[in-house]
């Protein structure tokens, strides 16, 4: 009878923990503070702005002119043949915008929440979470305008005739959760070191600047090999540069597609989200005694 | 019946490190690494000291919990007393997996969702309603749930009006209440609260307790109560555990814990006095010198019969010459209630002490015997004068006494020697008529 007694707690509260003890049954109870994050966040972030949601594509548009008219006119890097070089960096900018938000999103997730994580219990992944969910919605918008200047580009003008989609689209899903993999699990690193140090969250700031430098996102990759081979190893093996000249391949039908270096980044992928996750479970325990 | 305990704490301790994080930080990080890898245990678990807020330690480690344990059985309220900095939050952190402890555990049969403070996760930008959901969901709540008890919510919250408007809008009390009303329809087998009564206005508070009553009575919910208030404490809870320094000490019925709890605060002063100006509390207007309790002999003490008569002299540098000082006393019982206020100014002279030249003064108020009832009162000492209303200085707590009945027939209680309610025992005056009944 005691010994009966003593298997049925429910659960027990104690300073030992697994490397991973992630539970998913109650993470999938708590689904509907997932989707309310995710709400809020959407519904909130342009409160009081007379552009509303319009920010959404006034950002990357921008961005895309300022890129072409510094790099294609002014530098004359090549976007590759037949491509408006517009079209050319609205994609780059659109898949690394997701990444960055992602990561950028998640990097002070203890910080930002030290208010409501001090006060209740519930799994902390789900904010890192929600954010990734939000930002996908963004991302959806964005690459919705993505589509709607490239049947633009081919139809009206003759200026992308090049630019053919490739089968390989079909796995494009797969190359979303990659950079949602990565953004979560670097933005759970970053997080989780900065409850102790903050310094990683000054690196943040610029470093996320240099990255996109080293991403592909203004230059496609052969560019770079051909101009400064002896600088190719910088951003040969970088895994969001891998996935910006994939997302160009299949969509623009430009770039280069190596199955090597896509497994590569599936294992980065992976092993980046897991080392996140272990030290985000490591962190939110006794996080708000330290930050 | 071991089944009974729904929640059970073992040897719960938690250690913090004083001061700012910074290199030495780091260095402990690696020296503890270095422990861990190699098996031992941590090195800096060893040394920490009694979490004594006021005393001056040697250490960097503390303690703000050591070797906490109790058990709480299904459907009990229990109350959780301790002074400021005594380790009820930091013990409610860890009851809601907000923090780990130390050493030790806790095991649970049931879920526990707390009520640490109220409005957790309000975002000013969204609605009531939306606040709501997304509360109730942080809560632990589901949706679905949610807009079962949306309609209660809304009425309980007493904010129809507003639930379409943005929070942001609202007043801090609307704020408040809506986020009780949301808290208070969780259904966790287990709720954690914490002085979420100090707030919202009177009418509210007593909705709120009325609420706590049915919850844990009606409901049959488990609760466990943090408060500083021992009115509700001893209105909803029947068992407490009393905290000092992070240790518990007393365990067992509310009112016992209660009186333990008072008496630590209380250590009972018949004077305190300030040697020099320049030492005292008050400003440039009036000084506080000295204040003391004294029998009708001029003989300091603590303890009276509760038939005897009380003064309370209170001695303070009157540097005013705009404006007539006057001393004020409060009387409080052991609950936090001030039974009554009573001021220097009611003295027929008062004016010819006042506003002339730079003086101490000294003035004495009289407590008359067979006024107040049985137990441990403490007195508030201020000076201030009226028209203008300033307060040249207050304090709390200055003193104390305490209150026995050892009469046999002359005090208000007669021979009767059980129970005797109210807060204050006066001897009133009676008067008897009698009529014959003539058959």
């Amino acid at each position: 009878m005691s010994n009966n007694s003593k298997e049925d707690w429910l659960y027990t509260i104690s300073p030992k923990h697994k490397l991973i003890n992630f539970n998913f049954k109650e993470i999938w109870k708590y689904k509907d503070l997932l989707f309310l994050f995710v709400k809020r966040d959407v519904i909130t972030l342009y409160k009081q702005t007379i552009l509303g949601p319009l920010w959404y594509l006034i950002q990357p548009l921008f961005t895309s002119i300022i890129f072409t008219l510094i790099f294609n006119k002014l530098a004359d890097i090549p976007p590759g043949d037949g491509i408006h070089p517009f079209l050319f960096n609205l994609s780059g900018i659109t898949a690394w915008n997701y990444f960055k938000e992602c990561l950028v999103g998640t990097s002070d997730t203890f910080k930002k929440n030290e208010n409501i994580f001090g006060k209740v219990y519930f799994p902390r992944v789900i904010m890192p979470m929600s954010v990734i969910v939000s930002n996908l919605l963004k991302f959806g918008i964005q690459l919705l305008v993505f589509v709607g200047f490239y049947l633009f580009f081919s139809f009206f003008t003759d200026k992308s005739n090049n630019a053919i989609p490739k089968i390989s689209l079909i796995a494009f899903p797969i190359l979303v959760l990659y950079m949602g993999l990565l953004g979560l699990g670097l933005g759970m690193i970053i997080s989780s070191m900065t409850t102790k140090y903050r310094d990683l969250s000054f690196l943040v700031q610029f470093g996320v600047q240099l990255l996109m430098y080293g991403s592909a996102v203004m230059y496609p990759l052969s560019y770079f090999k051909e101009k400064l081979p002896n600088y190719y190893w910088l951003i040969e093996w970088n895994p969001i540069a891998i996935i910006i000249e994939t997302f160009r391949e299949m969509t623009l039908g430009i770039g280069s597609l190596d199955v090597s270096k896509l497994i590569y980044v599936t294992i980065i992928s992976i092993v980046v989200f897991l080392i996140g996750l272990v030290i985000f479970n490591k962190t939110e325990k006794s996080f708000i005694d330290t930050i | 019946m071991n089944n009974d305990v729904i929640l059970k704490a073992e040897n719960i301790s938690k250690q913090y490190r004083l001061g700012t994080i910074g290199t030495g930080t780091i260095s402990h990080d690696l020296n503890r690494w270095w422990n861990k890898i190699r098996g031992k245990e941590d090195p800096f678990l060893k040394i920490g000291e009694r979490n004594d807020r006021s005393a001056k330690g040697k250490s960097d480690y503390v303690w703000a919990l050591k070797d906490i344990n109790f058990e709480v059985r299904r459907g009990e309220v229990l109350g959780i007393i301790g002074k400021n900095g005594a380790g009820k939050s930091t013990l409610l952190k860890i009851l809601s997996r907000v923090t780990g402890p130390t050493t030790g555990n806790i095991k649970t049969r049931g879920r526990i969702a707390s009520l640490l403070e109220v409005g957790t996760g309000f975002h000013p930008e969204m609605t009531g309603r939306e606040n709501i959901f997304l509360n109730g969901a942080i809560l632990g709540m589901t949706k679905a749930e949610v807009s079962l008890k949306l309609n209660e919510i809304v009425s309980f919250s007493g904010c129809e009006r507003y639930i379409d408007t943005p929070v942001k809008r609202y007043s801090s009390g609307m704020k408040v209440r809506l986020a009780f009303a949301v808290a208070a329809h969780l259904e966790p087998d287990i709720l954690v609260v914490d002085e979420v009564l100090a707030v919202g206005d009177a009418e509210f508070q007593k909705k709120a307790i009325g609420k706590m009553q049915d919850i844990s009575q009606g409901e049959g919910r488990t609760v466990l109560f943090v408060s500083h208030d021992m009115n509700a404490i001893s209105k909803l809870t029947k068992r407490a555990v009393v905290l000092a320094n992070g240790s518990v000490s007393y365990q067992g019925p509310t009112d016992k814990a209660i009186t333990e709890y008072l008496n630590e605060f209380k250590t009972k002063k018949a004077i305190v006095e300030w040697e020099s100006i320049e030492d005292a509390p008050g400003n440039e207007y009036a000084k506080l010198k000295s204040a003391s309790i004294v029998d009708e002999n001029n003989k300091l003490k603590s303890k009276f019969n509760i038939t005897d008569d009380i003064y309370i002299n209170v001695e303070y540098w009157d540097l005013n010459l705009d404006y007539n000082n006057t001393a004020i006393i409060h009387l409080i019982n052991e609950m936090g209630q001030t039974l009554f206020a009573s001021n220097e100014f009611v003295a027929p002279n008062w004016l010819d002490f006042h506003s002339q030249t730079k003086s101490i003064i000294k003035s004495k108020c009289k407590i008359p015997g067979n006024l107040l009832a049985e137990g441990v009162f403490s007195i508030l000492v201020a000076v201030g004068n009226y028209n203008p209303e300033i307060i040249h200085l207050i304090k709390k707590d200055l003193l104390s006494f305490e209150i026995y009945d050892h009469t046999s027939g002359e005090g208000v209680r007669g021979p009767y020697v059980g129970k005797w309610p109210g807060m204050m025992r006066p001897m009133l005056h009676w008067e008897i008529e009698k009529k014959d009944i003539i058959e």
